[in-house]
């Protein structure tokens, strides 16, 4: 038999030689996020630029290199690169790629390969794609991110949690229009000039900055009237990125809601957990089982750090730590369903009604394969269980319109209204 | 005063209450998209009437009201919540509200915790489905509620969507079937598209009510619904006006009218931005663009007298019905394209009266007949020869450009491209379901706006900014159209834009091309939707090519079956001299009625269900005398031949009958039951030895059918996951039926590592589905519901953790009978998979023997129930190939590397038997792929390349809940045509 195999193709690694003089560009998912990770990958040597194109003519390169039936994050996504790669602002030879790989049972571990192959079709197939996970899946030479490196852009996640949820809280209530953003910026600019310097991400330094943001935001004057509270859940590239969610935070704010987005780092500790749970469920090696401990370990101090410096003001609801929501999830859906979103929709839906954002978009792209069943599935159950949840689900897809999303979400907002009015 | 108007996606519809809340004045009319203009007429009209000058109280509702209330300043409110608002006014005690309208539909369970559902994208243009339906048939609405009373029976009609039961009724309508019959079945079909889509395991029970246009018109719908919910629903008065009702009341504040007037006159200042070129700049590109494509013509004599000898080609389209009259040098002397009127035997039996009238001299040597009604009309009028579609297609674009390279032919409802490789069919590409229509879609959309399509088409040609409408399917492209009206683009733009689109799905949807190298430079158009100009504009423009395309690309079908009865029958005379026979051919007379074997001809319908499989296809017998007949709706030889199918070279008949062999057994310890879908169906074995061992009697909830779909229906929450997965719900409600003790029905993230890639998962779906099923189901009783995750991957550890397991569920076990049935599980898994192999090696071996060829029917092991493959397993057969599955020969290929994460065990069977296929010269793969499997969008690309790389052919079946299996007949037969053609190639090489 003939085994030769013509077919498979070795990716295009990225070298340390190319680290000189080529672009990294990188998807911008979230945007105050990654303002903050920026500068620090950038003072790694790496040229670092964001992509966050959007419009028709963006979908209309990813549906004609990807697959029509791929998740819309990935045309999306797929659409921005070559969109960046036509500007004229780079030099195609000199540009890489990043895009991040769960390593789950979900297709987004694909996204690179779907990603090389439009590259490849589109006339571009020496551009190196660089993935970005904890596995260590498909390491290149040229990426040799150091520990320190790493514990920044953990570090700057953080931050960037930190200030997404206080300013949400603050901003609808803020009595000169203004203060809150103006905040915003000046602490981005503040902790870059940190990173700068090559400070601000030891546990000591980071545990007195989130303090010192909380202060910050707690001091501008602010006068509450009652509002719709949202909560924003679901997949996770849409949940913040702006144009793959429509400009749905926008949206919500010009119809006066206070909204409330969960942090990033949460989802983080939830999906390093799945593969500690995998070996609690089936088993495995003792070693592997060590190592996730120990990461865990690290992880939920991480996360306690971020949480208990927002309880720490009273007029800040805290989003609640991994091992509060299994509980939750307890008796919902099992803790073993951790592909895409899995066990830990359920229960941050349950969590949020709990803290009063019981109105819910929950936002996931249309096909989404986790999302009939962390989605879908969940939703009868999570109301049957509480019933003040009023949650709709939002499909994205190149070919779903603006005015029909808006349409549902209004009628949720509608009910909301209703009861923010009866109570 | 109060004032509620909803502008709804087809209808506006106002109501004016007084001070008592009396209604004093309401109307309800269509708006044709014209929703501005309508809007002011609707508010100018309240103004007069009721001499309005002072603010008065009004509010506005429907989805089509949003952008305009909003630029209006009056308030707005959202249409579920409306008729909310209205309900709780006018019918408080009301338990349930079924909304139908135009483009949407809606539940609200009103008692307890409001719980208001919309339909998901997907399912849109529930109400507009009807009208569309009605017109198919070319009757009124009313009609067809008329005719649904008189029905004797229900066609399964697919309720995924209105592109997909569409689908289904073409071919019903092409086979003969009643139109009583279809009428009714397409109102159970927008019934049971409410409840999958909507209730989402929500009983809909106690008062019910019905509002919205269908509803309120069809008597029908509603029976249907009282029928299928098993109650009574009312239908109360002012059922049209409800949202209308609900922001009357919800109104609170005063809006100046007329000042409202002016700002609504206001266009909206953004237009959505769109990134689409014009189709011509100017009039001067456009008739460059004319005078180039004039070229391309078939000599023609129609009309002049003619004696000689002549061939016929009739192509029998799932909507349209072309019939060619060609001389012996190919030029036309007689042609004909019209709709099939749903009743194509008689409209080709008047036509050929027509063309024998026309020509009463003319001596039809032979005719060949192509198309989804192939096989009835040769029946029928005894046309000599049947041809698959895509060689006629092909023979006829080689008269055009003998070197073709690609050819593509899109029609109203089917989209067919192919590509020719050496001078044969060597790729083909056939649209699946989802974006069926396209070309029919711009004929309907034309005349709701009461254009006929080839002005609508024109207008379309100088549009300054094309909008871009999408490209996934019409049900998108119906809701993009409507926002770019709401959003005020001009109907010259949004004609463009939908050209623009069709072209768009066919390339980048159907094809998958990126560039036009890949088609090659020889391309042929043809089909009737590219005598549109603007499409074939926009295929020129996307791929950068120019293309040809036939004055008769809308005849292309049958034009090619002309040549092909000559072709046949010229070789048939080679064939004739070189053996010797003496010929007779020059006199020879085709079999195809004569003038007045026509004229007498008569037929009869009967329609009736085929007991002889679990499949029960409904079956439409056409009686055409001399003991001539035609049986539709099959899916094997049986009905027509009365014997039973031979199944001795189809692995897959294997399977089923292996599943069945295992007894329940007659344990003590009580009855375990196991629902037989997704990846039970290769669990099984596994799971029956585990639990017979340890004393358990074990009952499977049967094979899929229909009746057990529908049980299950209300209870899915996801009306876009797969059908296996929906099926599911099915399986559950049988088990409960049943009344077993318990249902076991575990939630496994990974399957067996089978070494063949980097990780072993099962998909979402798959891994979480026992997870929905719990959530979902309402019904347990006291019967257990275990959904453990589990992990027998690990064999290690898999017996101490599945104890635990047992003992949270069933009671205390010991660990040496665990342990004993996780032996004979494994044991029991191992000997069924050799089983499949060993019988798969003995059906090659016996195919080879016969020189049959072979298909490997690449699916998942759940496409081997019945229900869900549609018994294409059994037509591959009937074609005379032998069948077998992925799985009996994904293992005979060592691990190698493909360009994509290889994390899934099902998929790497996949790639695994592509690469077998690629060695073996007589296997060929087909594909099949559960319509919604995300997974297969990763995994088809890959699998087509690793096919291509090797020189084979790639053919992809999409399967859901449609059971018509014309469109797969089609595919298949024109890969037996491609092999053939191909081999010949060869062959001729060779030699």
């Amino acid at each position: 038999m003939n085994n030769k195999n013509t077919h498979y193709k070795e990716r295009v690694k990225f070298t340390l030689k190319m680290k000189k003089d080529y672009t990294i560009l990188i998807p911008e998912m979230a945007p105050l996020h990654f303002r903050l990770i920026e500068p620090i990958l950038s003072r790694q040597g790496f040229h670092i630029d964001l992509m966050g194109a959007e419009g028709p003519d963006v979908l209309q390169k990813g549906l004609k290199y990807v697959h029509n039936d791929i998740c819309y994050p990935a045309l999306l996504i797929t659409g921005q690169m070559l969109t960046a790669m036509e500007s004229g602002k780079y030099d195609p030879s000199k540009v890489a790629m990043v895009i991040t790989q769960s390593g789950g049972g979900c297709r987004d571990s694909n996204y690179i390969h779907l990603m090389r192959k439009a590259f490849e079709k589109a006339g571009y197939p020496n551009v190196p794609f660089i993935s970005a996970n904890i596995w260590g899946l498909e390491l290149n030479s040229g990426i040799n991110l150091t520990p320190r490196t790493l514990l920044m852009a953990l570090a700057g996640m953080i931050y960037g949690d930190m200030i997404m949820i206080v300013s949400n809280q603050v901003r609808p209530y803020e009595i000169n229009k203004g203060d809150t953003d103006a905040m915003v910026d000046r602490w981005i600019e503040r902790l870059t000039a940190t990173f700068k310097k090559g400070r601000g991400f030891m546990p000591k330094a980071i545990e007195k900055n989130l303090h010192a943001i909380g202060e910050d935001f707690a001091s501008i004057p602010i006068q509450k009237v009652p509002k719709v509270k949202v909560a924003v859940v679901g997949e996770l590239f849409l949940k913040y990125s702006v144009p793959g969610n429509n400009h749905l935070e926008e949206f919500l704010a010009e119809q006066d809601c206070e909204v409330f987005m969960p942090s990033m780092l949460g989802f983080g500790v939830y999906k390093t957990n799945g593969a500690l749970e995998d070996l609690r469920l089936y088993g495995g090696k003792p070693l592997k089982k060590l190592i996730m401990n120990i990461v865990m370990k690290f992880l939920f101090k991480v996360e306690d750090m971020l949480i208990r410096n927002i309880e720490a003001f009273d007029q800040f609801t805290a989003p609640e730590r991994v091992n509060t929501l299994k509980e939750r999830a307890e008796g919902v859906i099992g803790i073993g369903n951790s592909m895409g979103e899995g066990w830990y929709l359920a229960a941050e839906m349950l969590e949020m009604a709990d803290h009063g954002y019981e109105n819910i978009v929950c936002v996931q792209p249309f096909g989404c394969l986790p999302c009939h069943v962390s989605v879908k599935g969940m939703i009868n159950k999570v109301r049957r269980i509480d019933p003040r949840v009023n949650a709709v689900d939002i499909e994205y897809d190149p070919g779903a319109t603006k005015v029909n999303q808006e349409n549902r979400i209004k009628l949720m907002l509608a009910v909301a209204k209703e009861h923010l009015n009866e109570n | 005063m109060k004032i509620g108007i909803d502008i709804g996606s087809t209808t506006i519809k106002c109501v004016v209450l007084d001070d008592q809340g009396v209604i004093i004045h309401k109307s309800y009319e269509r708006h044709f998209a014209m929703i501005t203009e309508k809007t002011q007429e609707v508010i100018r009209g309240l103004i007069e009437q009721f001499q309005i000058t002072e603010p008065v109280v009004c509010a506005i509702s429907g989805s089509a009201g949003m952008g305009l209330a909003e630029r209006a300043n009056i308030p707005f409110v959202q249409e579920v919540y409306a008729t909310k608002v209205a309900m709780n006014h006018r019918l408080p005690e009301a338990d349930v509200v079924i909304e139908l309208g135009g483009e949407d539909a809606k539940i609200l369970f009103l008692q307890g915790n409001l719980e208001v559902r919309m339909n998901g994208t997907c399912a849109g243009g529930t109400g507009a489905f009807a009208d569309q339906m009605a017109s198919l048939m070319q009757i009124t609405v009313d009609e067809m509620n008329e005719l649904a009373k008189q029905h004797e029976k229900i066609y399964s009609i697919a309720s995924r969507c209105g592109v997909f039961a569409k689908t289904d009724i073409q071919p019903l309508l092409n086979q003969g079937a009643r139109k009583e019959d279809i009428s009714a079945s397409i109102f159970y079909a927008i019934v049971n598209q409410t409840i999958t889509g909507l209730a989402q395991g929500h009983p809909i029970e106690g008062n019910i009510v019905y509002l919205g246009g269908p509803l309120t018109f069809m008597s029908e719908l509603r029976k249907s619904f009282d029928r299928t919910l098993n109650c009574k629903g009312i239908c109360p008065e002012d059922s049209l006006h409800f949202v209308a009702l609900g922001a009357a009341y919800y109104a609170e504040d005063t809006v100046d009218l007329n000042q409202a007037l002016i700002k609504i006159g206001e266009q909206a200042d953004f237009v959505t931005e769109s990134a689409l070129q014009p189709l011509f700049r100017n009039q001067e590109e456009y008739e460059v663009f004319t005078a180039r494509h004039k070229e391309h013509q078939v000599p023609r004599k129609e009309g002049m007298e003619y004696h000689g000898d002549a061939y016929l080609g009739i192509d029998s389209g799932s909507t349209t019905l072309k019939v060619i009259l060609t001389d012996s040098e190919g030029s036309i002397l007689f042609s004909k394209y019209q709709s099939n009127q749903g009743k194509p035997i008689d409209v080709v039996r008047d036509t050929l009266v027509e063309m024998y009238e026309q020509y009463p001299d003319v001596h039809i040597v032979s005719g060949a007949v192509t198309g989804y009604g192939e096989d009835m009309i040769r029946n029928a009028l005894g046309v000599d020869v049947g041809v698959v579609e895509t060689v006629a297609h092909f023979t006829a674009a080689k008269y055009f450009m003998p070197d073709v390279e690609f050819i593509i032919d899109i029609g109203g409802q089917d989209m067919k491209c192919f590509k020719i490789r050496n001078g044969a069919i060597d790729n083909i590409f056939l649209n699946e379901a989802c974006s069926s229509g396209c070309g029919s879609f711009l004929q309907t959309f034309a005349s709701s706006l009461g254009y006929p399509i080839d002005e609508f088409a024109k207008l379309g040609l100088f549009g300054d900014n094309p909008v871009d409408l999408g490209s996934r399917c019409t049900v998108f492209m119906n809701s993009s159209v409507k926002q770019a009206q709401k959003e005020g683009v001009t109907v010259e733009n949004i004609s463009a834009g939908l050209s623009i689109s069709v072209v768009k799905n066919a390339l980048y949807k159907v094809i998958r091309v990126h560039s036009a190298e890949e088609l090659g430079k020889k391309i042929v158009v043809q089909g009737g939707t590219f005598l549109n100009d603007a499409v074939l504009r926009a295929f020129e423009q996307e791929m950068g090519v120019d293309v040809i395309r036939p004055d008769i690309a809308g005849m292309m079908g049958a034009y090619g079956a002309a040549l092909y009865a000559k072709q046949m029958m010229e070789h048939e005379k080679q064939h004739q001299k070189t053996t010797g026979e003496q010929e007779a051919a020059a006199t020879k007379d085709s079999d195809i009625l004569n003038y007045e074997e026509l004229k007498e001809f008569t037929y009869s319908i009967k329609s009736v269900t085929c007991n002889g499989c679990n499949n029960h296809c409904q079956l439409t017998v056409n009686d055409f005398g001399n003991g001539r007949r035609f049986i539709g709706g099959n899916r094997c030889e049986k009905p027509v031949t009365n014997q039973a199918q031979d199944d001795s070279l189809n692995l897959y008949e294997y399977k089923l009958k292996l599943l069945a062999g295992y007894e329940p057994g007659h344990g003590t310890r009580g009855v375990i039951g196991l629902p037989m879908g997704l990846n039970m169906y290769e669990m099984y074995p596994f799971w029956h030895a585990f639990f017979t061992s340890l004393g358990y009697q074990v009952k499977m909830s049967g094979f899929s059918n229909r009746k057990l779909y529908l049980k299950g229906q209300g209870t899915i929450p996801s009306d876009t996951v797969c059908f296996p997965a929906k099926m599911m719900h099915g399986h559950i409600q049988q088990l409960i039926e049943m009344g077993v003790d318990a249902i076991f029905y575990p939630c496994m993230t990974y399957n067996f590592d089978e070494k063949k890639g980097a990780n072993h998962y099962n998909c979402a779906v798959i891994a979480g589905y026992p997870e929905v099923i719990e959530a979902n189901t309402v019904n347990f009783g006291n019967i257990k519901y275990i959904n453990d995750y589990v992990g027998p991957h690990v064999k290690k550890e898999f017996p101490k953790r599945i104890h635990q397991v047992l003992e949270k569920h069933l009671g205390s076990f010991t660990k040496a009978e665990v342990k004993n049935a996780c032996e004979k599980a494994y044991a029991e898994y191992d000997s069924y998979m050799q089983k499949i192999q060993e019988e798969a090696q003995r059906i090659i071996g016996q195919a080879r023997e016969q020189k049959k060829k072979i298909i490997v029917l690449a699916g998942r092991p759940y496409h081997a129930d019945p229900e869900i493959n549609h018994g294409i397993h059994k037509l591959i057969a009937a074609l005379g190939f032998a069948v077998i599955s992925e799985d009996a020969v994904a293992s005979l290929v060592p691990k190698f590397k493909v360009n994509l994460l290889n994390q899934w065990t099902y998929h790497a069977r996949l790639f695994s038997a592509a690469q077998y296929v690629a060695t073996q010269p007589d296997m060929y793969l087909v594909h099949l792929v559960s319509f919604g499997c995300g997974l297969d969008a990763v995994t088809t690309d890959e699998a087509r390349s690793i096919l291509e790389d090797a020189g084979k052919l790639y053919t992809q079946i999409k399967i859901d809940e449609v059971t018509n299996l014309g469109a797969v007949k089609i595919r298949l037969r024109s890969l037996m045509a491609a092999i053939e053609q191909t081999e010949e190639g060869t062959n001729l090489h060779e030699q």
